[in-house]
């Protein structure tokens, strides 16, 4: 789960990672109160979950908080690469001497962390990797022992800091190590980390991914998603623990298995360039287990996707056999009654798979077509859906 | 012969006690595997009943730690089917046992605890310089060797053995694969998982079953996320005489939503399946638009004098 700008900074300040102040606003006059709060100069920032936004217009000087109200006025509800802005920071203005740049991530390739930090902050980090790598320390960092006062230090000299601002880098690194840790992020960034004119160091804008994994032991990281951005059906779907992404298509996808179903998604596509380019609507893996009940809450969600004209379950029966799977299907229609409305593709193979077929075809449910195979599943719910659109 | 896993391995169950740990120990026994007690350490001292492959019961000790099975039992392989919160220190138990091989089925780890795991295992060598124990997954399906001894919750009734090696992200898409190739047969297939850090990964499978003489032919499962089948694809050009043949789920799967595994998210321009499928197609590997296209592939490919799957 990628963080507001905004929330990084709570999440920094929490941590004992200097901060200026910042106060998040969603009306204009909202930022002004908070720019009045604030006081002297202050910075008006889009909140928007993509980079480029000071070139998009999108970050804003204000000198008083009838500059930060106009300022928010134009910002708020500005389009920024797709991404429409909902709400502003109010942040103080800083004096700024010199820009740096920190990060800590998940290196999947290694399987390990890698810091990577450098003098030059300030602009797109990718730019500097390509075109001045030497300018752009990267460290690797071991999970098992992570960043100590060592570690930090090293960090901050194979970035090229001066001796005398060694020690206080690397003290803000260790405070943006604990928010790696503390947090369980798969990445901590700041660019810029500024120094002021008065020698301190600030990190003035933070990136700040968590791994959702750990919610387990983060109940308070619920707060921090994205609620107002969140799709209707995406959201029903998580409150029912169900696994479900919104695409934009035609033909509703149910399956077990995040493989299988993301190789379903492909072939249904495949399918549909032979019936008028018709897409797969919806990814849903509904895991190992295929109940009734799972099943039944399945197909409500996708039935509730007013793009859906058809819809195609492909279940490989694993643990789960098929007829248990064919009950689901069938304990799911009669549970949804006349709101199953769509024709439905069901493939299933694998254990039990006759059995599961004659269940199917002996409830002879109008809506119900069985497919041979995958491929002919695919063809056969592409072809509905684009009888049906 | 197999990789990593064939009859005589002696299998330890990481809470086999729980209602997942209990119904796979069964199924386990059932497939033939030789599961020789459980770890519990509420529950050290008791025993669990299940019937083997013959039906007939057998009881199994239930031990306070995997150091303390290992000893009584001789055991070399676990099995963890313990629930995320407590996944790391499971694995870092079997680990510090020094046993030589953790199958981690448990969905939702944090990515930090695998990635310490990971480093604690790798931190631990033998005198030859060889990591000491091998970890699969997490969030896997675990490994068959069909016909011999099955870690894992994959269906041991698709198939028997064979001569096609199968290593795959997705546990429901090896089962699938499987299924497409029943009349062949297969010597291991294995499920590594679709998390960002896992232990044994695609490229360490596809050396074992190189080397593997059973294996006659590899079927290689990937999706997008990551840069695994990439660097799989190098080492396929440089290291792998046998026939290969790839898939890659994930082709319409937009940027920045993760696609049910956590691993499985494209980011940028890196970890699509168009970039996985390039790469595995310029290391002669053929990659199949569907998942029925790539076992024609393997048909094509597989030497014809071998014998069938012995089910």
């Amino acid at each position: 789960m990628d963080l507001f700008e905004y929330q990084a900074r709570d999440l920094f300040e929490a941590h004992g990672v200097p901060v200026l102040a910042g106060i998040v606003a969603h009306t204009p006059e909202e930022a002004k109160a908070a720019a009045e709060k604030i006081g002297g100069v202050t910075v008006v920032k889009a909140q928007v979950k993509v980079g480029g936004r000071g070139k998009a217009g999108g970050v804003k000087v204000a000198k008083t908080p009838e500059e930060a109200f106009a300022h928010a006025q134009n910002i708020l509800g500005m389009d920024i690469k797709g991404h429409t802005v909902k709400k502003v920071m109010i942040a103080a203005g800083a004096d700024i001497a010199e820009e740096y740049y920190f990060s800590v991530l998940l290196d999947r390739s290694n399987r390990n962390y890698l810091a990577m930090c450098s003098v030059e902050g300030g602009m797109e980090i990718e730019q500097l990797a390509v075109e001045r790598p030497e300018a752009l320390a990267r460290i690797a960092v071991d999970p098992g022992t992570g960043i100590d006062q060592a570690k930090a230090a090293e960090i901050a000299e194979a970035a090229g800091f001066a001796p005398e601002l060694r020690e206080k880098v690397a003290n803000v690194i260790l405070k943006l190590w604990d928010v790696f840790k503390g947090e369980d992020a798969t990445l901590v960034e700041v660019n810029p980390l500024v120094k002021t004119g008065s020698g301190d160091l600030i990190a003035l804008d933070g990136k700040v991914s968590l791994d959702e994994n750990a919610a387990i032991r983060h109940k308070e990281h619920e707060e921090l998603a994205d609620k107002d951005s969140e799709d209707p059906l995406e959201a029903k779907a998580k409150a029912l623990d169900l696994n479900y992404v919104k695409l934009d298509g035609e033909v509703g996808i149910i399956g077990n298995g995040a493989g299988l179903v993301m190789s379903t998604l492909d072939v249904v596509a495949y399918a549909g360039e032979a019936h008028g380019s018709v897409k797969p609507a919806n990814f849903l893996d509904i895991g190992g287990g295929a109940s009734a009940e799972v099943m039944a809450n399945g197909l409500s969600i996708i039935l509730g996707d007013p793009q859906v004209k058809s819809v195609f379950v492909n279940v490989f029966g694993g643990i789960t056999a098929c007829d248990a799977v064919a009950n689901g299907i069938v304990g799911a229609l009669s549970k949804l009654g006349d709101s199953a409305n769509k024709p439905l593709v069901v493939r299933l193979d694998g254990n039990n798979v006759d059995e599961g077929r004659r269940i199917l075809h002996e409830a002879n449910h109008p809506l119900v077509t069985l497919a041979e195979n995958m491929d002919q599943g695919a063809d056969k719910a592409a072809e509905l859906a684009y009888a049906a659109k | 012969m197999s990789i990593f896993l064939n009859k005589n391995n002696k299998v330890i169950v990481q809470g086999i006690t729980g209602s997942e740990g209990s119904k796979h120990t069964a199924r386990m026994l059932a497939a033939g595997t030789n599961v020789v007690g459980g770890v519990n350490a509420r529950k050290a001292g008791t025993t669990v009943k299940h019937a083997d492959q013959h039906g007939t019961e057998v009881e199994l000790p239930v031990f306070a730690s995997v150091k303390e099975a290992m000893a009584e039992t001789g055991a070399d392989t676990s099995i963890v089917f313990v629930p995320p919160a407590f996944t790391k220190d499971a694995v870092v138990e079997a680990i510090e046992a020094e046993i030589g091989l953790v199958v981690v089925i448990t969905e939702g780890v944090p990515v930090q605890d695998s990635a310490e795991f990971w480093a604690l295992a790798q931190s631990k060598k033998d005198a030859e310089g060889q990591q000491i124990t091998r970890i699969i997954g997490p969030n896997c399906p675990g490994i068959i060797t069909p016909g011999e001894a099955l870690v894992g919750i994959t269906p041991a009734n698709i198939t028997g053995k064979g001569g096609v090696g199968l290593v795959s992200k997705s546990g429901t898409l090896t089962y699938q694969m499987m299924y497409e190739l029943r009349d062949l047969g297969f010597s291991t297939a294995i499920g590594i998982g679709g998390d960002p850090v896992i232990g044994t990964t695609h490229i360490d499978a596809l050396a074992a079953f190189e080397a593997d003489p059973e294996t006659k032919a590899i079927v290689m499962i990937g999706e997008i996320g990551g840069d695994a089948e990439e660097r799989a694809a190098e080492f396929i050009k440089n290291n792998v005489t046998k026939p290969v043949v790839g898939y890659v789920a994930g082709f319409t799967a937009p940027e920045g939503k993760t696609m049910g595994h956590a691993g499985a998210i494209v980011s940028g321009s890196s970890g699509t399946a168009q970039a996985k499928k390039e790469a595995l197609e310029a290391a002669g590997v053929k990659v199949g638009k569907t998942p029925s296209e790539t076992a024609h592939l393997l048909r094509t490919v597989y030497p014809a004098h071998e014998a069938q799957s012995s089910l």
